[in-house]
């Protein structure tokens, strides 16, 4: 396994009595693109800002490219550097245009000159197409075009792995199209991407393997395929069901060539 | 004595209440961020001695203060009575800036931190570079209060014999038995002072303001 970029081990969290999380055992491996869905509460986010150290794990190994990250000594600054982050609700620094936004970490983390990295960064901005808003404030960007800057910002520090903790859930619904968009490129591009989200057709059409965690542990994973039209958990059919009935309907178009229309499961009372 | 030189040798104590409070203010404002960071990031310790310092000088009339620090100070340390004003004046102040400038740290949403932390910035830098900025911004409205009362406040070094406004208002007013027109006069002149600079400080915060944020 030593392709794998992130190589989750036997991860546990707790808050005090609560336990979020344990047993996660997860491989991603170079250009995959992997999504995790699972009811809220089942401690999706709280796995992701373990990944890159925003709170620490309680138990178990994290490692990137071949270094374990959550042991003591390790330069926590230098590993989050390395592992984009994209938020739910943008959190897209408020003082700052978007070209600032994107521009603060090359100058105060990679200490890059403020010409180059202007550069750096209008093109980031124009990669997810917003070269145009460059001198606009978040206060002045449509929720769907901050979200789009947030990519930027992660993007520009050339991370290994992106992080995304639903980055579309707090989007008007007209405006979660440009966001996946943005997603969906990236993945053809090749970047190395683990998304919480609840959009089973970006999902279905993007991810290589998709991983379904309920109450803090991995129920099920594998190719959208499987996972979604051969669940063999009950509660993963149960799941999909669920969300599929929420927001399949208004979801963005027909699924990719080769799926059925209907999931080919109803949910079954015996087994629920 | 004319209406002119009366009122001119009172207002040349504006030199003084104005030194008083351009070294009040600073002083006040540079101990009161140091402190204001302990507070809110220094761990459970920081945040309770910050608490002990504010309920102490909070809790103490900044001329007895004032008093402290000029004669027993200057037992030690040669001190003017315009220096040991102003010094005192500025961390009575420093212990209301540090509440106000905590206050606008915390009213930065702690996302922004978190953020910063998730592009790789140290804690520091993301204070430095992310909160401080936004943070000041809220303060600087609490802020023009204190601001307001330093000015006020600079009258109190009167009593240590300082000849600013209210101290030569009150000599003036003495010699020629005219105190409404020379106690007339101060109030004129610290009211000019405080209007002008919540003034400034109105235009400073609107020339911050954040296009687009409310």
């Amino acid at each position: 396994m030593d392709e794998a970029i992130l190589k989750i081990r036997q991860l546990r969290k707790h808050y005090g009595e609560n336990l979020i999380f344990h047993d996660i055992d997860l491989d991603v491996a170079e250009g995959e693109t992997i999504v995790i869905i699972g009811p809220s509460g089942t401690g999706k986010s709280t796995l992701l800002r373990c990944i890159n150290l925003l709170t620490h794990a309680d138990g178990g190994e994290i490692w990137l490219d071949g270094q374990r990250i959550n042991a003591p000594g390790v330069d926590e600054d230098l590993v989050r550097q390395q592992i984009g982050m994209v938020f739910q609700n943008f959190l897209l620094f408020n003082h700052l245009t978007a070209l600032e936004n994107v521009k603060l970490g090359l100058t105060k983390v990679k200490k890059m000159k403020d010409a180059q990295a202007t550069q750096k960064a209008l093109s980031e901005l124009q990669r997810v197409g917003l070269a145009d808003r460059a001198h606009h404030y978040p206060g002045q960007l449509s929720g769907g075009q901050q979200q789009r800057v947030g990519i930027a910002r992660a993007l520009a520090m050339d991370p290994r792995i992106m992080l995304f903790d639903e980055p579309t859930s707090a989007l008007d619904p007209e405006l979660i199209g440009e966001v996946l968009g943005v997603m969906r490129q990236l993945a053809e591009e090749g970047m190395t991407m683990l998304c919480v989200t609840h959009e089973m057709g970006f999902a279905r059409e993007v991810a290589d393997k998709i991983v379904f965690m309920e109450k803090g542990s991995i129920v099920e994973q594998g190719s959208p395929e499987d996972l979604m039209y051969r669940p063999e958990h009950p509660r993963t059919r149960e799941f999909l069901w669920k969300i599929t009935e929420l927001y399949g309907q208004q979801q963005e178009g027909a699924p990719a060539d080769g799926f059925e229309a209907e999931p080919a499961w109803k949910p079954n009372e015996d087994e629920v | 004595m004319n209406a002119a030189n009366f009122l001119q040798y009172i207002a040349s104590g504006t030199a003084y209440t104005l030194g008083v409070t351009l070294i009040a203010l600073p002083l006040g404002l540079l101990i009161g961020l140091v402190l204001a960071l302990v507070y809110v990031y220094g761990g459970k310790a920081g945040s309770r001695s910050m608490q002990a310092y504010s309920i102490v000088l909070r809790g103490i009339p900044p001329i007895v203060l004032l008093f402290i620090l000029y004669f027993v100070v200057s037992g030690a340390i040669n001190l003017s009575p315009f220096t040991a004003g102003a010094l005192a004046l500025g961390i009575v102040s420093s212990a209301y800036q540090m509440e106000i400038i905590r206050g606008a740290i915390l009213s930065v949403d702690a996302g922004q931190m978190m953020a910063a932390r998730a592009v790789g910035l140290s804690r520091l830098e993301a204070i430095r570079s992310v909160v401080l900025p936004q943070a000041f911004r809220h303060a600087i409205a609490p802020w023009s209060n204190e601001v307001a009362i330093v000015i006020k406040d600079s009258s109190l070094v009167y009593a240590l014999g300082v000849p600013e406004v209210l101290r030569r208002a009150q000599l003036i007013g003495a010699s020629n038995q005219n105190y409404l027109l020379a106690y007339g006069a101060a109030a004129t002149i610290y009211f000019i002072l405080v209007w002008l600079a919540n003034k400034s400080l109105v235009g400073l915060e609107k020339r911050l303001a954040i296009p687009g944020s409310h």
